[in-house]
């Protein structure tokens, strides 16, 4: 098992095999992204009852749910890859670490926007200065500290670890933020899913945001995984089977 | 550990002949906490709720003002690939650097708060508790903000840059920072957050040099 995972590691290393090796998912990934959005939104937006508070209104947290869980495991993904930049200088990493930032941080400005959408009919205001907000306002400044950084940077090699140390800092600081925050202030309902309470959610609602969650993080790795694909095109476009590719889907150079 | 000596003493000899470079910060502290009584309501009692605020976000500025001349000149005139040469630790160099640039932009704007306080009409038993919250709170923001000016110490127009990276960074400090200066004002105990800012101080203390080294050597390969 090990030795395996030892060899699958290896060879993430190589651009070559995780493109040839991912043509393959794309369609599987977005097939299953479809279905389950439709599926799950279906569920959620027309099956699932209302809520006997907020009535249709909470639907929205098919949305908003999902996108701010998947904004922060992002984050997490991103700082992660930096580390493995810095520790084991494989550029793939740093790739994967630079086409997650965009993403989390597209991410994080929906579950902002639904939030708000959200707070109007039920807090009767668009944006309140409530904990979770807050901290999640601070993660999109965050994304946009290091998406800011690695853009200035020229050259490449250290707009990567530039990148890869912000991460990291950021990382650190993201737990500190989020308690000083809440201890701060809090309005904000709280969370719907933990992992280690039953949820305070009837099963019907339920299931379709699981579903939603589930699909969320599908879609992101697909568009992580077409993001990766462009960064491996771009920076392999002088090596040979990149040169070769038109040729064997049928085009002429 | 003499190569880190020096260092201090060349920096703090550096501020002393080029007073201009603490003391514009300090000036810019003074003027944006005079804005605020212009801005919003010169009344004592409404200056008195927001004065700990006010003045924590311009010591906050202030110190980020300071950052960005951090690291840069020792990029610039080849200082840093002495640094690296020498062997010496470059942890120590960044924790020394910070260190220098607290005592330049930190203690000054701590000495000097007090004049603020009576300028926001702070109430009376708020300013031990002004004094400590930036005793134990500016290191922070100079610890974490030499990651910043070493990350960005090469680039063009890094200033704002920087403060783009810190700010939210600081937010935690400012939060507890305030919240003592308020709730000092209002009679409560503050305890609570000096405490915080003190965990904050020892974590960024032990952390925030290895990101500073570790951004310091990316300059060599620009």
């Amino acid at each position: 098992m090990w030795q395996k995972l030892v060899r699958l590691y290896h060879r993430l290393g190589s651009p070559k095999w995780f493109y040839e090796i991912t043509s393959g998912w794309i369609f599987w990934l977005t097939l299953v992204s479809v279905i389950g959005c439709v599926a799950g939104l279906v569920m959620g937006l027309l099956f699932a009852p209302a809520d006997y508070q907020q009535g249709d209104s909470f639907r929205i947290i098919y949305i908003h749910v999902p996108a701010a869980i998947v904004a922060q495991s992002a984050f997490m993904m991103m700082a992660v890859s930096g580390a493995v930049y810095l520790v084991w200088k494989m550029k793939m990493a740093a790739w994967v670490a630079r086409a997650v930032a965009p993403l989390g941080a597209s991410f994080c400005l929906i579950a902002l926007f639904t939030g708000a959408i959200w707070g109007k009919p039920t807090w009767g205001t668009w944006w309140v200065w409530d904990a979770r907000l807050t901290s999640m306002l601070l993660l999109l400044f965050l994304y946009f500290g290091v998406m800011a950084l690695q853009r200035a940077i020229e050259s490449e090699e250290a707009s990567h670890k530039a990148g890869a140390i912000l991460s990291l800092v950021g990382v650190v600081n993201i737990p500190i933020i989020k308690y000083s925050v809440e201890w701060w202030n809090t309005l904000h309902q709280p969370a719907t899913l933990k992992l280690t309470e039953k949820p305070s959610m009837a099963p019907e609602m339920l299931w379709p945001l699981l579903i939603m969650i589930v699909t969320t993080y599908v879609f992101f790795a697909l568009m992580v995984i077409l993001r990766t694909r462009n960064e491996i095109l771009w920076h392999e476009r002088k090596r040979g089977w990149v040169q070769e590719l038109p040729e064997m889907l049928g085009g002429k150079r | 550990m003499s190569l880190v000596a020096a260092t201090i003493k060349r920096d703090l000899l550096l501020a002393a002949r080029n007073p201009g470079e603490w003391l514009n910060p300090l000036m810019f502290f003074l003027m944006v906490v005079a804005l605020f009584p212009l801005a919003v309501d010169p009344d004592p009692k409404f200056l008195a709720r927001i004065a700990g605020g006010v003045i924590w976000v311009a010591a906050l500025l202030a110190t980020l003002l300071s950052l960005d001349a951090l690291y840069k000149s020792d990029v610039e005139d080849g200082t840093l690939e002495q640094w690296l040469a020498s062997g010496e630790s470059l942890y120590l160099l960044a924790l020394a650097k910070a260190l220098v640039h607290w005592l330049c932009s930190g203690l000054p704007l701590t000495l000097m708060a007090p004049v603020l306080g009576v300028m926001m009409a702070l109430p009376q038993d708020a300013y031990w508790a002004m004094i400590l919250s930036l005793l134990v709170g500016t290191p922070v923001l100079s610890l974490l903000g030499s990651v910043g000016a070493a990350l960005t110490a090469g680039v063009r127009s890094g200033g704002l840059l920087l403060s783009l990276l810190i700010l939210p960074m600081y937010v935690p400090v400012l939060i507890f920072a305030a919240s003592a200066v308020y709730h000092a004002g209002i009679g409560m105990d503050y305890n609570g957050q000096i405490g915080f800012l003190g965990a904050m101080l020892a974590l960024a203390a032990c952390l925030t040099p290895f990101a500073a080294a570790a951004a310091l050597k990316l300059n060599l390969s620009r």
